[in-house]
């Protein structure tokens, strides 16, 4: 990380601290003279945003901690205390349930957007598996903030997925049993959830460092998948990207207060303003909107243990997507079939997070004949054999279009690269 | 550069494509969704609290709090609502001078005293609405079984959001209140005939279906098929509940609870059905969510400066990026 740092302190005490602990010069590498490729569009700034979220819900979930109380019989009350009574404790809450949901959205685009350029390939591979990881944290950290209001879909919630853990051989009661501290869900499940609640965030942070470390050794990826090899392929992170990153994070801003002050509770389900009930089941019981594309593939995969298997694996698959893909070519620009297979992939995940909230026996959009089921049951063979099948053939059959030369040729044509050359030289 | 630019528009352009494919594929199944043929469709309110800039009408909460007084309070609580809430800003601002009044029509348990002894007191400001009922049970019991539920959250905790409240520019909320709306002004003193008529497709359906494996059964001569059970007839039997057209199964156990003149407003309003239930409506989604004027407020100044702040950011990073080619 210091690798790129120009900096040199000029006051002693400066000096002093660099031979201690060279602090400054590893955050003046990370976040100033960072060279980085000078082509970066605007799906590039979804890092910083997804940085600047988490930085939101560790804000807002610390000073909700400190009015919440984490017991069965009081949690449902203690929200609507902060809901009602406490000083600004709508704004906290309405801006850490939606930051949640913007916080995905981030994720999301972040991880499409590594899946079209190809950044997870060589030498990116541990970059994106730190990823994965943080992604996988962030599915269970939200997961148990959803249950902690303990509303009905917070308890019904955590009864399905705490369930899922039975079909595991051998081990699978004692899983469940572990994670709900007791025989079903109740208190001492609330009580683990909430401790857990608070400790992953800090895990994730600790990973997203690893992160940033993992992707100040190989540098950026770019549009054009071309490795940045000479100084004019490259800006400073500090001006150009901070600003850029900057202006970005104040757009999404944008669309996070406006579900926070105009549609706090959009993306929420209304059950949730129900005290829990172990005695009354939800009509439906769905999961967050950000969980409904995996929902879709369990409830897609008819046995109980094939469906948890499915839903695990959806996840897991993702893990050895540097290995699957078979193409050298990183950037789908240069990769013209690949490009429509991901668009369809793409679509395909949204469709999933469709079929996750409607009646799997419902007609697909009114079509007679056609239920919900067998549409989500391709959908769920299009997910899978796009990693399986499509990643490692394509890669082998493919033609793809030539790739420039390099970065600066591409973006300033070869006589303006040779004269930036020649300018940096003079 | 140029051929960057190209792709970035399609990236664009196909992205917007497959997300207007997924909501509309979202829409149309909502529009499918499963009411029964010649239902009578729910109202979308057009309530004056709704949007950006909606605010509260004070005489309609004070009127919403008194329907709630004098006709739902007698099965329903609100355990979540203080009666120096009626005072606050946002609400139905009652003055507190009133506000202590109407908290001292009803008494509480106070004490331990100095002796040790618990007393009756009239309710201040700081105590709660009181509840009809003891607790669970003795509601259930005085209500034929079924449990009146305590109203304080009720106006967000049914009906759903769909995609219109999101791309009109209306307030979230409008869901639960609409809900509340409906149910109040849904009844019907007899089964409608849309019920009646559902019920005879059902029944011919199922008749058809049962002649047909009859035929089948009969073709087949030998033991290999089940012979058919005759289909029991599908009647809509009300029992002891009440018809409304927007409860789940239109079966309720809450008998009408309003009606015209149900409640003597002193304010001069009509007090039609229509108005009472649009009055206690509003009422509920304010005691639901107290803060919503303050919350909007607020917002529109946040969102004003992040709207100015973005421009200056955009302004700077062009400034930044004016001489550099990428």
């Amino acid at each position: 990380m210091s690798g790129h740092s120009t900096y040199v302190p000029k006051s002693d005490a400066g000096k002093w601290l660099e031979k201690r602990l060279p602090i400054i010069s590893l955050l003046h590498g990370a976040a100033v003279s960072m060279p980085n490729p000078r082509n970066l569009n605007y799906w590039w700034v979804f890092g910083g945003i997804a940085l600047f979220m988490l930085i939101v819900q560790v804000v807002t979930g610390i000073v909700l901690a400190m009015h919440y109380t984490p017991h069965a019989d009081m949690a449902f009350n203690s929200v609507e205390h902060i809901m009602r009574d406490v000083n600004w404790g709508w704004l906290l809450r309405y801006t850490h349930a939606n930051g949640a949901s913007m916080f995905f959205v981030a994720v999301y685009i972040h991880i499409l957007r590594g899946m079209y350029y190809g950044s997870y390939k060589a030498p990116r591979e541990v970059l994106w598996l730190l990823g994965m990881l943080i992604y996988l944290l962030m599915m269970a950290t939200g997961f148990m903030g959803y249950v902690l209001p303990w509303g009905q879909m917070s308890f019904w919630g955590a009864t399905v997925i705490t369930n899922f853990f039975e079909v595991v051989p051998f081990i699978g009661d004692d899983i469940r049993i572990l994670l709900w501290g007791g025989f079903a869900v109740d208190n001492p499940t609330l009580n683990r959830f909430f401790s857990l609640h608070y400790l992953l965030p800090f895990v994730i942070l600790g990973v997203v460092i690893l992160h940033i470390w993992a992707l100040h050794v190989p540098g950026s990826n770019n549009p054009l998948g071309v490795e940045a090899k000479s100084k004019q392929d490259t800006l400073s992170f500090h001006p150009y990207f901070t600003m850029k990153d900057l202006y970005g994070i104040v757009l999404f801003a944008i669309i996070l207060f406006y579900f926070v002050f105009f549609n706090p509770n959009f993306m929420g389900h209304p059950d949730n303003y129900i005290p829990a009930n172990s005695l009354v089941t939800p009509a439906h019981i769905v999961p967050e909107w950000y969980y409904l594309p995996f929902y879709a593939i369990l409830r897609a995969i008819p046995s109980k243990a094939g469906g948890v298997a499915g839903m695990f694996g959806s996840i897991l698959i993702l893990f050895v997507v540097p290995w699957l893909d078979t193409s050298k070519i990183r950037s789908a620009n240069f990769r013209p079939a690949y490009r429509i297979f991901f668009w369809i992939f793409v679509a395909n995940g949204l469709l999933l997070g469709y079929f996750g909230q409607v009646s799997t026996t419902d007609n697909f959009l009114g079509i007679a004949g056609v239920t919900n089921l067998v549409v989500s049951q391709m959908s769920t063979i299009y997910y899978f054999g796009f990693f399986v099948i499509i990643l490692p053939v394509l890669g082998l059959i493919e033609k793809t279009k030539p790739l420039p030369n390099s970065i600066s040729e591409a973006v300033l044509g070869a006589e303006g690269a040779a004269a930036e050359a020649a300018e940096q030289k003079a | 550069m140029n051929n960057l630019k190209q792709n970035i528009t399609s990236i664009v352009q196909k992205t917007a494509l497959a997300l207007l494919i997924a909501t509309s594929v979202t829409g149309a199944a909502c529009a499918a969704g499963g009411a029964i043929k010649g239902a009578p469709e729910a109202k979308y309110v057009d309530w004056s609290w709704a949007g950006v800039f909606g605010t509260f009408d004070r005489a309609q909460l004070q009127r919403g709090y008194q329907v709630y007084k004098e006709v739902c309070a007698s099965c329903h609580s609100m355990d979540l609502i203080k009666f120096r809430n009626l005072n606050e800003a946002g609400g139905p601002e009652f003055s507190e001078a009133q506000v202590k009044t109407l908290a001292a029509e009803y008494e509480i348990e106070g004490g331990p005293d100095a002796e040790g002894e618990m007393f009756t007191r009239p309710r201040l400001p700081k105590d709660p609405f009181p509840a009809p009922f003891a607790n669970k049970n003795a509601a259930m019991a005085s209500n034929g079984g079924a449990f009146p539920p305590d109203l304080s959250l009720i106006a967000k905790a049914r009906g759903h959001y769909s995609f219109k409240d999101l791309f009109m520019g209306r307030d979230g909320l409008v869901g639960g209140p609409n809900y509340v709306y409906n149910l109040l002004t849904g009844y019907e003193d007899e089964v409608p005939q849309y019920i009646l008529d559902h019920d005879k497709e059902v029944n011919a359906k199922a008749l058809e279906a049962y002649n047909k494996a009859l035929v089948e059964y009969n073709e087949a001569g030998d033991n290999s098929l089940r012979k058919p059970d005759a289909p029991t007839p599908h009647n809509f039997d009300l029992g002891e509940s009440s018809f409304n057209n927007h409860f789940s199964g239109n079966k309720i156990s809450m008998s009408q609870p309003l009606s015209e003149d149900s409640v003597e407003y002193t304010d001069g309003t009509k007090a039609t059905l229509e108005q009472h239930a649009e009055d206690v409506s509003t009422f509920l989604i304010w005691a639901a969510e107290p803060k919503m004027e303050e919350r909007k407020r607020i917002g529109i100044k946040i969102l004003l400066y992040l709207i100015i702040l973005a421009g200056l950011m955009y302004a700077v990073k062009r400034r930044i990026w004016e001489n550099v080619r990428h």
